[in-house]
């Protein structure tokens, strides 16, 4: 049987979706499973063969909020993200701006080193920032997360938003001056407008990133500051066969980010090219 | 005239312009994130500093040093390190490669279907850490045992027999997503028309993908490249949560054994010497790193 081009490109479409949804929905399925799961008792978490469909349970939810105060630590994660994000761009955006727009003969040496200090593992620095922390008598509060967070993200927000601010054509600059517009005018009718597609997309992966940090949430951190991250850590010692109320922990500390990345992918997109699109 | 480039080329004290003074924050602000507990770190790399014996802090010169890097864990653990970089950086970039052209094709659900794939990027190590170790990798209940068993085949038990390879899994299963996005992306700027120039003129998938996708894609390459290996050079949670550097030190990494020298043997000296050589180790890759490329980022 012979295929004219048409029917072809049909069964080509069909293939490739089919395909496609099958390889997206084994990608996701551990985080299905896990939401599953987190609506089961205990025992129907672990039964064998795995069940498919049961009467669904809100138990663990409830289990997790008494025992351990969800809310509690979702507001330490929420403060500590959105600060730590805030402080790197205040100090970012100002910084990239300038290397962008008036790059000197060392900007990119500059930036390559900034990247650079990424490198340093954390744990090469642990004691002494434990040390500093405990001295300042800061140890469980969030205060030094957020600074931590901000440093932590402040290369990749410059890196980010350098690529970014460098793609605006300064042609758009010298018109507005033509026109007489004073550097005021500049930066808020010209500059801002088209920078923020960049600093969205930096502060989200920030927000993303920051809210997903375990290493010195757990370190630095105990009952008072701990941040979601943190009290998930601590639920994988008694591993045993807790698995629906550790799911329903796990899900409650997920879903306000993965929701929040869904809604903005677009924008977390947008410059998360770090200029690799020409 | 606009004030700022007024300020910044006719200023008579050159370095005090509006232009240096936007710059400085960032820049001033790194170097006392990195030089502060750098100099702490290496001053105890020296000292003899235990936090279980309480005393004088003693100058005991590379004893710290030489404590570090001849327990028996070192080497193993120098080596598992890179092989959970690089392993991780062939699995998402050549995954994520694949994915993003397969996206790039037009089918039904699109959207949803990207939603899907890049989710695990949003998830916490440790939570993503959980999952796979109970609800996946458990030799008795977990999915793969289930798997296993339907095809009669002997479950693995993944943490215990290969737990190295399973840490690897993981981390490669939450990145694929981020080089995904970020392959996605550029895959949308490639010039369709020659894509479709080359079609006419005969050329398969194939080709197409080797002389005008790949070369596209080589920048892209090099930043997913960059970013993933500075986040996995000092990969922790993961660990944390399911193997604790075991059985033995199978799945120990250079972050790992620090970190139980530190907190867990309350040896501050060794493992600041510790800290030192991962420190050594994060320049050597860097500096290859950046060299290779480097170039193709600042371009």
């Amino acid at each position: 049987m012979t295929l004219n081009i048409s029917q072809r490109k049909i069964i080509k479409h069909w293939a490739t979706g089919l395909f496609a949804w099958l390889v997206a929905l084994t990608l996701f399925f551990p985080i299905l499973w896990m939401i599953m799961t987190s609506f089961k008792t205990e025992l129907q978490a672990i039964s064998q063969p795995p069940l498919l469909f049961w009467e669904a349970t809100l138990d663990n939810y409830m289990l997790i909020q008494e025992r351990s105060d969800y809310l509690k630590y979702a507001l330490n994660s929420l403060y500590t993200s959105v600060g730590g994000t805030v402080l790197a761009l205040l100090v970012a955006v100002p910084s990239a701006y300038a290397m962008a727009f008036f790059p000197g003969k060392h900007t990119k040496d500059i930036l390559l080193w900034m990247l650079s200090t990424k490198m340093l593992p954390a744990v090469g620095v642990l004691i002494p920032i434990y040390m500093i922390t405990q001295m300042g008598g800061l140890l469980d509060s969030i205060y030094p997360l957020i600074v931590i967070f901000a440093l932590m993200n402040l290369p990749i927000i410059m890196w980010m938003l350098y690529t970014y601010f460098k793609e605006i054509p300064k042609e758009i600059l010298e018109a507005a001056r033509m026109d007489g517009a004073t550097t005021r005018d500049e930066l808020r009718h010209v500059v801002m407008p088209l920078s923020w597609g960049g600093i969205a997309s930096a502060g989200l992966l920030s927000l993303i990133l920051c809210w997903n940090e375990a290493f010195w949430s757990i370190q630095l951190t105990a009952s008072d500051a701990g941040t979601l991250a943190a009290l998930i850590a601590s639920y994988s010692s008694p591993e045993g066969l807790f698995w629906a109320k550790v799911s329903a922990a796990s899900t409650m500390a997920c879903a306000p980010i993965i929701v929040f990345g869904w809604f903005c992918q677009k924008q977390l997109v947008q410059g998360l090219t770090f200029g690799a699109v020409k | 005239m606009n004030s700022l480039s007024n300020t910044s080329t006719q200023t008579p004290r050159k370095w005090l312009n509006m232009v240096n003074l936007l710059k400085a924050p960032s820049i001033i602000l790194l170097l006392v994130w990195m030089i502060v507990p750098l100099s702490m770190t290496l001053y105890y790399s020296f000292v003899e500093y235990n936090l279980l014996y309480p005393g004088p802090k003693l100058f005991i010169g590379l004893e710290n040093y030489n404590y570090f890097s001849t327990d028996s864990a070192f080497f193993p653990a120098l080596f598992n390190t890179l092989v959970l970089v690089g392993s991780v950086l062939i699995i998402t970039v050549g995954l994520g490669l694949a994915l993003a052209l397969l996206v790039n094709q037009p089918f039904f659900g699109r959207g949803i279907v990207r939603v899907l794939l890049i989710s695990p990027f949003f998830i916490m190590p440790t939570v993503n850490a959980l999952i796979w170790k109970n609800m996946m990798m458990d030799p008795n209940y977990g999915i793969f045992s289930v798997i296993s068993d339907f095809f009669n085949v002997v479950p693995i038990n993944w943490l215990e027999d290969m737990p190295l390879a399973s840490v690897i899994m993981m981390v490669s299963w939450q990145w694929t997503p981020f080089a995904l996005l970020i392959f996605m992306t550029s895959l949308q700027s490639q010039d369709t028309e020659q894509k479709e120039a080359a079609q006419l003129d005969g050329a398969g998938f194939w080709s197409i993908f080797r002389f005008l996708t790949l070369p596209h894609l080589a920048r892209p390459i090099a930043i997913v490249v960059m970013i993933q290996t500075i986040f996995h050079l000092s990969l922790f949670a993961e660990i944390f949560v399911t193997t604790g550097g075991g059985p033995g030190f199978a799945s120990t990494n250079l972050a790992w054994l620090i970190y139980r020298q530190a907190f867990l043997a309350y040896d501050v000296g060794v493992a600041s010497a510790g800290g030192v050589f991962a420190i050594i180790l994060a320049n050597i890759v860097a500096f290859f790193l950046i060299r290779a490329v480097g170039k193709n980022l600042t371009e």
